[in-house]
């Protein structure tokens, strides 16, 4: 690759690194990154925090697997297997997904629309900090959850917490407060991280970028926050009232005062749901932006990729109560959320096809990035498929809280995030880091997590169609399901020697990855028009746009797209 | 084509693709499916449940044509659009998109689920809007910590964790109507073979009915998570012919069983605690906390499941409960040996 196209001359203006930075000690580097307002450090810090959480609810993931590999095994108790689904469900969805999609928003909107920060830089320190308050709180239960009853530890109620379970009468100890509080305050920074990811995209893009000249992962991060403000105010809501009924003797959720455990369903999941979206979007944003790169094509119908994603935002507040066709709503209710459901699939289905129109008579370059999100494709084409069975109600009352769920529900926030993930740190890392991720290390992480995932994941929808529920601690021998499980469990071997060479890959590559330069991809978009990494004021000239891939109108000045938008 | 070979084309396709589903399963679980006692959601024997698998073969075959559509253009494009050794560094072709593709991928999916949204609904009300026989029987079943409470209401019977329902038949239709409640938290009750998952919740009155169509035991276990011990909610239906199944009846409706020669037994049962929690009807004890025990011994198991009923089952149990289910809310009494054995006598009589 040709590592510095030269992009107006920008690279050459940027002043020389200051001599008073080798006399910076540890302390000083510390405390530059404790106080800093930076959206590409705090962007940087959000995604460390997620990767160490998703290291130790991988653990916790583990310890499930090896405790239900075979029947009756009596490796970990019941109340701590409990303590570990609840805290490796809580911990991905809310300690990995959310801070990675919002590290990579913050590293890269500003970048892509050609500002200079987030427009309340002080904002989106306060919500990184919020967002580890809540992580270290959830997690100080451990230490703090036994309270004067000893009994807890760490929360055991299952990551959507159903009440009554969640009740005093049930749930003794402190662990369920620590997980609504840790969760609470979670949502307090995500709430401000998203309104500052709004205000920035609308009010400070770049010359010449109109709405509809932004990058994708630009509006897909718009839609994102949109749908974070509206959907964590219900579970904020729910939270305040759970804490009131455990506390000053309300009884939101008390069934046995007249509260309604239903209650607590509907609220939990109209966050829950359009939560799978929140955290798959970004997922979405960067799929759109590294296929077309590794295709050496333009996204396929950009405006109908940004209609789609408002489609699928729009229709996803309402699909909720998929999630509760078993809790004996009305025929007509169970056939309205079939409805809207299965409806939700059109848009996914359009976006799928547009990358693979984008895809259709390219270049398909194979870098590991790309490797990534090809098996996102495959991977999140079957996750819809999946969801589309569990979408059909009658057939959800057998799949409903079964292996199968969990499979589906693995397959879209590993299959497709986890993978998304993974591609967008190997696509974005030269620029944050200045340095190439090995590529034959890479291709090692992508074929053994590919390997392992479809062992463990393929093979768990097999289980849950012969009636194996979740969440249960150990199974009955002559069910069928030993042998499955057993399988399941040897597929998170291959996913460990995958992540532990990520990590290495990672560590080795800061010290001695090849240097990246400006463009290591050839790419089109802002963010590749400044150094890697970018000094703190991103661009030293604010650029002027008119097109979508704005680099593409500077290396093809003969042919640039603006005549064709 | 007729509509007895499209059914029977239909019904061909649906074991197809579920045998090729569950053929690891199959393989190595050395027992057919359709005999054994896996609860195998593909292998109905009730009603609700066939109506379940049918629309699932039906689900299963669109999805399947979508997949393997969709996957098939996805390994094409990525084989044949690969950059080739001989590549000349030019970019390919720019398109930015097709009104016409757009609106044709938009469409086809659209209609798709149109009908799949149909079919669903149709099997929705077909399930959920049944109208009840007047030959039907009528059971109350209620969600616990972690057992289930089972009380027909009209002929007067409680018994726990070992539900008993007469076939049913072309001849004489005899569905057994649940109605299910919870006392504490959220249940689900799961018998795949016979019917999906309807959750149990407190203040709250769901149904749910089903239909076997033979005779047999079918397990189940709780599909909710409910705390400590979830895991140890297992749940079995005894389909009986309605000879057995009128037998069984009348002999759950006799009072306890008092044998003179437990009655050293019986006298530790009604002086410690165990009557708080533990009904025999004509003693003193009626609690109602714990499984009714006046017809114990008709049942094959103990605790839900977590281990079987007999004498030195019943001795271990009661010694130390923690230990087949750690965190149960039955709590060991401290009895000592002989009082054990008086006690575990006397409920070996409770036949």
């Amino acid at each position: 690759m040709n590592g510095a196209i030269d992009i107006g001359g920008i690279s050459e203006v940027l002043p020389p690194a200051s001599s008073a930075e080798s006399e910076k000690t540890v302390l000083d580097h510390i405390h530059s990154w404790l106080v800093t307002v930076d959206h590409k450090k705090l962007g940087l810090m959000y995604i460390m925090y997620g990767l160490v959480f998703f290291v130790i609810a991988g653990l916790e993931a583990t310890a499930i697997r090896i405790q239900i590999a075979w029947p009756n095994l009596h490796i970990i108790s019941p109340q701590a297997f409990n303590q570990l689904f609840t805290m490796h469900g809580t911990t991905m969805v809310f300690l990995v997904g959310m801070p990675l999609i919002f590290g990579f928003g913050n590293y890269l909107v500003p970048l892509m629309i050609g500002a200079r920060d987030l427009a309340f830089p002080r904002l989106n320190a306060f919500g990184l900090w919020l967002s580890v308050f809540g992580g270290l709180l959830l997690y100080f239960s451990l230490i703090g959850g036994e309270g004067m009853t000893g009994a807890g530890g760490a929360p055991d109620v299952g990551w959507f917490a159903y009440a009554p379970l969640t009740g005093k009468a049930f749930s003794k100890g402190h662990s369920t407060d620590y997980w609504t509080l840790g969760i609470m305050v979670g949502g307090f920074g995500s709430i401000a991280t998203a309104s500052n990811l709004i205000t920035t995209i609308l009010c400070m893009r770049c010359r010449g970028m109109t709405l509809l000249k932004m990058p994708l992962v630009s509006w897909l991060n718009l839609i994102m926050s949109g749908m974070v403000l509206i959907v964590v105010s219900p579970l904020t809501a729910a939270q305040i009232m759970l804490l009131l009924d455990r506390f000053a003797g309300s009884h939101f959720f008390d069934t046995q005062a007249g509260g309604s455990a239903v209650l607590w369903m509907h609220f939990f999941w109209i966050f829950g749901h359009p939560e799978v979206y929140v955290l798959m979007i970004p997922a979405f944003a960067w799929a759109s932006e590294i296929i077309p790169v590794f295709s050496r094509k333009a996204i396929f119908g950009y405006p109908v990729m940004v209609g789609a994603t408002c489609a699928i935002g729009f229709v996803s507040l309402s699909v909720w109560a998929h999630h509760m066709f078993t809790v004996g709503m009305t025929s007509t209710g169970n056939t309205f959320f079939v409805a809207s459901t299965m409806m939700v699939g059109v848009p996914t289905g359009i976006k799928i096809f547009n990358w693979l129109g984008t895809m259709w008579g390219g270049k398909l370059r194979f870098a590991t990035p790309m490797l990534f999100s090809i098996a996102f494709l495959f991977q999140f084409l079957i996750a819809g498929l999946t969801g589309i069975m569990l979408a059909a109600a009658p057939w959800d009352w057998q799949l409903n809280d079964s292996y199968f769920l969990v499979a589906h529900f693995h397959y879209v926030l590993v299959g497709a995030l986890v993978f998304m993930i993974f591609a967008a740190v190997y696509y974005w890392f030269p620029k944050a880091s200045g340095r190439l991720l090995s590529e034959r290390l890479g291709k090692w992480h992508f074929w053994l997590f590919l390997i392992g995932f479809h062992v463990t994941f393929d093979t768990m929808h097999l289980p849950g169609l012969l009636g194996m529920p979740r969440r249960i601690y150990t199974f009955e021998a002559g069910r069928g399901w030993a042998l499955l499980n057993l399988i399941c469990t040897i597929g998170v071997a291959f996913q460990i020697a995958a992540t532990l060479i990520f990590v290495f890959n990672v560590l080795l590559s800061l010290r001695k990855g090849k240097p990246a330069g400006n463009d290591p991809w050839d790419a089109w978009t802002l963010e590749w028009s400044t150094s890697s990494p970018p000094p703190e004021y991103n661009f030293p000239e604010i650029p002027t746009v008119k097109s979508r891939r704005p680099l593409w109108d500077i290396k093809h000045p003969t042919d640039p797209d603006w005549k064709y938008e | 084509m007729s509509k007895t070979l499209r059914r029977f084309v239909k019904s061909r396709l649906i074991f197809c693709m579920v045998s090729i589903l569950l053929a690891p399963q199959v393989l190595f679980g050395g027992e057919r499916a359709g005999q054994s006692l896996i609860p195998n959601t593909f292998a109905p024997e009730s009603t609700p449940a066939h109506s379940i698998s049918q629309l699932a073969g039906f689900v299963l075959s669109i999805t399947g044509v979508m997949f393997v559509l969709v996957a098939g253009l996805l390994a094409y494009v990525v084989v044949r659009f690969r950059r080739r050794k001989n590549d000349d560094g030019m970019e390919p072709a720019q398109v930015y998109g097709s009104g016409p593709v757009e609106a044709a991928w938009t469409t086809v999916p659209f209609l798709i689920v149109i009908v799949l949204t149909l079919t669903t609904a149709r099997v929705i009300q077909q399930v959920q809007d049944a109208r009840k026989p007047a030959s039907a029987l009528d059971v109350q079943i209620v969600g616990r910590q972690w057992w289930w409470e089972i009380r027909y209401p009209k002929l007067g019977i409680t018994t726990a964790n070992e539900l008993h329902v007469p076939v049913s038949s072309s001849r004489e239709r005899l569905p057994t109507f649940l109605d299910l409640r919870a006392a504490d938290v959220v249940h689900s009750f799961w018998v795949p073979r016979l019917m999906g998952k309807i959750d149990m919740v407190p203040n709250k009155v769901n149904s749910m009915w089903i239909e076997p169509e033979r005779t047999g035991l079918f397990l189940g276990q709780c599909g909710t998570y409910c705390g400590t011990q979830h895991a140890k909610m297992l749940l079995r239906v005894y389909v009986d012919s309605r000879e057995d199944f009128d037998r069984w009846v009348a002999h759950q409706k006799e009072i306890a069983e008092n044998d003179p020669g437990a009655a050293s037994g019986r006298l530790v049962f009604e002086h410690t605690a165990c009557i708080n929690c533990h009904a025999v009807s004509g003693t003193a004890g009626n609690g109602r906390f714990g499984p009714d025990l006046t017809h114990l011994m008709s049942r094959d198991t103990l605790a839900s499941g977590a281990l079987s009923n007999s004498a030195p089952g019943l001795k271990v149990w009661i010694k130390s409960p923690d230990r087949f289910k750690p965190g149960v809310l039955m709590p060991a009494m401290n009895l000592n040996d002989k009082e054990l054995d008086q006690l575990v006598a006397y409920l070996t009589t409770l036949k």
